[in-house]
């Protein structure tokens, strides 16, 4: 736990980037460089994250950074951390770095979940950190395995008879923690505090970790782009996105929300839902969601209860 | 003067040992599986330092690798068939990132059908990726190549990743006897790599940057020159290696084209018995040759039109099928490389060897006679022949 | 001279699109994109640093005894004004 004025004031994220305004990966890239413990290089994976902080000639990074294509961030990270343990072991290294993963819920539920999993597998020391903004964002809000249940996106569009996308979120962090890793997690920006300390909890630990954080996105949710954070924080306080962590499959709830609002709290705020209240109130999908959000809820209590 | 005898698989892991790798990320693949499989054991065994990452996939290979040669490591690679093909994308992105990275290819045929036998078809459909690509007829040649491969991809003019093919099965499987050279003799040779930048967290650079209209294609001509600077660089390493092995090498080697009349030019093992059959052609009395290619990425025009331009009737011989194209790979570059003389020989493609087709010395010997027909006759009988292919 | 050659040839750029410079984007400014902008009330400010960490573009500059805009690269958001515990700061319309 630290304070905001202990942090450093260092920006290795410089501004100028082209992210949209209000951008929650923009405030996830400056929270976790506030969590380094020393020399430190990113690897990133293709996304909004990459794309809008990478044209060439300008880079808002000021620390080593490496994209290579959009499946593969633990893939390359894999082999970074390989190499530098090599030319370590032949003496022409003598400093440790640490290797952190970035990607999109794209690079890493779906297109990206095999490397994931075989660098999990590997036991690879990195921070491996999923930037969750729940759709393939840069691409122009298409579903991906991290959309929620009901919400609108271009390939799971809200029509006359489906409304938005059928199929529920998959559950990354229980398949991270399957593979036996020591430190899996949730974090929301809205809570910097936690976020910060499980990514310098993710680093310090010798060998793979990996954080799943959500990030709003006042396009892709369509929302006001002020009320990204309080948006994130409705997320938590509703248990639509419960705080957590596994560590040495321990599971323990890190935030406690003994008296949640309802979800259609949350789902009211943002137009990738709004199909669920007008031109009809579908309360069928919306007592679904809220059940999945209980059910979901009740899983990670008893299993943190359990240790 | 040290023979051992090996497979091409065992010949390109026992290179890849003796070049000092950092980092080798590989995903098996039939029939490449033995230079994977034996330089595990070398890792075990404590004969190398190197990182060995088991990766669950080629693609994640070609990842890793990527990763690795801008850390700053020598690193290696190997696949064939249908891994290269999933390795595709990140072929591309080795080039153009500018990775000097190895790679040893036992090439297969491409599904579907499947088929693990031996054609040229998986690295033909990767042939405009960006790498060099060179071809061995033999395991004491992979051997060879995978040494001078480091030296060639490293060279600060160059900067681009390097593939040394093998015919599967043929050369992957086959046991030869190999001269190896002394291991501070191939320490001495090639040194510690030297790269041009690495992921230092007290010098930053941004690697993998967007690149839009107004700067892509500077970085792709950029490519394009150091396509240019491999022939010379080549060159100059099969000269230096010559120096410490007694082996040359060089972008093509010639049999009987001084005064022959038609001629064969093709890659890899085949090569061998073309040589074998011209040979006891040549003490017939009959005017054949034989152009065998090392290098054919870049294609060294220069060198394979002067090899060829005095000859009447050239057979081109592809392991692979180009579908719907005019000819094969290797005989649309060849047709290129003529088509600026004033009097170009007669070319016809000879399709052949698909999905591990034996070819036999008799097979030669009939495409030796329809080209020295053609030789005589001024007439091309069939533009494309499909040798060993039941009607 | 067209507008794309006034930008470096291929002969002069570092190898493989590599940036050697880092955070060269802060060249790019990009608090043009404002409808709104951010104003901070000293009186108010109790300088809790929310809106500093809230902020996607590092835009707001911590001082001594309260926080000031970077109005260079500020993209009017707005996350600044909704965190901030005591309202100090107000969205305005960017005058023109």
């Amino acid at each position: 736990m630290v304070t905001l004025k202990e942090l450093s004031t260092e920006e290795l994220f410089a501004s100028g980037h082209r992210l949209c305004a209000g951008c929650g990966e923009g405030i996830i890239n400056r929270m976790m460089l506030k969590a380094l413990r020393g020399p430190t290089v990113i690897v990133a994976a293709t996304g909004c994250n990459e794309v809008a902080s990478t044209i060439y000639p300008y880079t808002s990074w000021r620390l080593p950074w490496v994209h290579v294509a959009f499946e593969n961030a633990a893939a390359v990270a894999s082999g970074i951390e390989a190499a530098y343990k090599a030319m370590a072991r032949r003496g022409a290294w003598n400093k440790h770095v640490d290797v952190i993963a970035m990607a999109g819920d794209g690079g890493t539920y779906d297109i990206g979940i095999q490397a994931l999993s075989g660098a999990l597998e590997r036991g690879h020391d990195f921070l491996y950190i999923c930037v969750d903004n729940e759709a393939y964002m840069n691409t122009g809000i298409q579903r991906s395995g991290a959309t929620p249940h009901g919400a609108d996106t271009t390939t799971s569009p809200a029509g006359n008879v489906i409304p938005g996308k059928p199929e529920w979120k998959k559950d990354l962090i229980g398949i991270c923690a399957a593979h036996g890793v020591e430190y899996v997690a949730t974090a929301s920006p809205a809570y910097w505090n936690d976020f910060i300390t499980k990514v310098r909890k993710g680093i310090e630990v010798n060998g793979p970790a990996v954080i799943d954080v959500l990030s709003p996105c006042p396009l892709g949710w369509r929302h006001d782009s002020s009320l990204s954070i309080q948006l994130v924080r409705l997320a938590v306080e509703t248990r639509y996105f419960p705080v957590y962590e596994v560590e040495k499959g321990k599971y323990k709830l890190n935030i406690n929300i003994s008296k949640p609002k309802p979800v259609e709290e949350f789902l009211k705020a943002q137009g990738r839902f709004a199909h669920l209240f007008k031109p009809t109130y579908r309360k069928d999908v919306i007592d679904e969601i809220q059940q999945n959000v209980d059910n979901n809820w009740n899983r990670i209590q008893k299993l943190s209860t359990q240790n | 003067m040290t023979i051992v005898g090996m497979t091409g698989d065992e010949a390109v892991a026992y290179a890849v040992k003796q070049s000092k790798v950092d980092v080798v990320a590989a995903y098996p693949i039939t029939p490449q599986t033995i230079m994977v499989e034996r330089f595990s054991k070398y890792v075990a065994d404590g004969e190398v330092q190197t990182e060995y990452v088991c990766v669950e996939s080629e693609h994640s290979a070609m990842s890793a690798c990527v990763g690795s040669s801008f850390t700053g490591a020598r690193v290696f690679t190997a696949t064939s068939s249908q891994g290269l093909a999933l390795m595709h994308e990140m072929l591309y992105i080795a080039s153009g990132l500018r990775c000097p990275i190895v790679m040893g290819v036992a090439n297969r045929a491409l599904s579907a059908p499947i088929n693990i036998h031996g054609d040229q078809s998986d690295m033909m459909a990767s042939r405009d990726s960006g790498w060099v690509q060179i071809y061995a007829e033999n395991a004491q040649e992979a051997y060879d190549w995978i040494i001078q491969a480091f030296k060639i991809a490293e060279d600060k003019d160059v900067q681009l990743p390097v593939s040394v093919n093998i015919d599967g099965f043929i050369i992957s499987h086959c046991m030869e006897g190999v001269d190896v050279l002394p291991d501070d003799v191939v320490n001495k040779f090639l040194q510690t790599r030297k790269p041009l930048f690495t992921l230092d967290p007290d010098k930053p650079v941004t690697v993998g940057a967007l690149c839009f209209t107004d700067y892509y294609f500077e970085f792709k001509r950029q490519q394009v020159e150091a396509m240019r600077y491999v022939r010379g660089v080549l060159n100059s390493v099969c000269r230096e290696y010559k120096g410490v092995s007694g082996r040359k090498y060089g972008v093509l080697e010639t049999f009987g084209m001084a005064d022959a009349e038609a001629a064969i030019i093709c890659l890899g093992s085949t090569a061998g018995t073309a040589r074998d059959v011209a040979r006891r052609l040549r003490e017939q009395g009959k005017r054949v040759g034989v152009v065998k290619l090392w290098l054919y990425r870049p294609f060294p025009t220069e060198e394979v039109s002067a090899a060829l331009e005095h000859v009447k009737a050239v057979a081109v011989f592809d392991r692979a099928v180009s579908f719907g194209a005019p000819f094969g790979a290797l005989c649309s570059d060849v047709v290129s490389a003529l088509h600026g003389l004033d009097v170009s020989p007669k070319i016809f493609n000879v399709v052949y060897g698909l999905g591990g087709r034996d070819i036999q010395p008799s097979d030669i010997e009939f495409v030796f006679n329809e080209a020295l027909e053609t030789a005589r006759t001024g007439i091309v009988k069939e533009e494309t022949m499909f040798l060993g292919v039941r009607e | 001279m067209t507008a794309e050659e006034k930008k470096p040839g291929w002969k002069s750029l570092p190898m493989g699109a590599v940036v050697l410079e880092p955070g060269s984007s802060l060249k790019y400014k990009t608090g043009d994109w404002r409808a709104f902008r951010p104003l901070v009330e000293n009186e108010k400010c109790v300088n809790c640093l929310f809106c500093w960490i809230y902020c996607p573009d590092a835009a707001i500059v911590r001082k001594e005894k309260w926080v000031e805009i970077n109005y260079d690269y500020c993209k009017g958001c707005g996350i600044c004004a909704k965190e901030c515990p005591k309202e100090a700061i107000k969205m305005v319309e960017e005058q023109k």
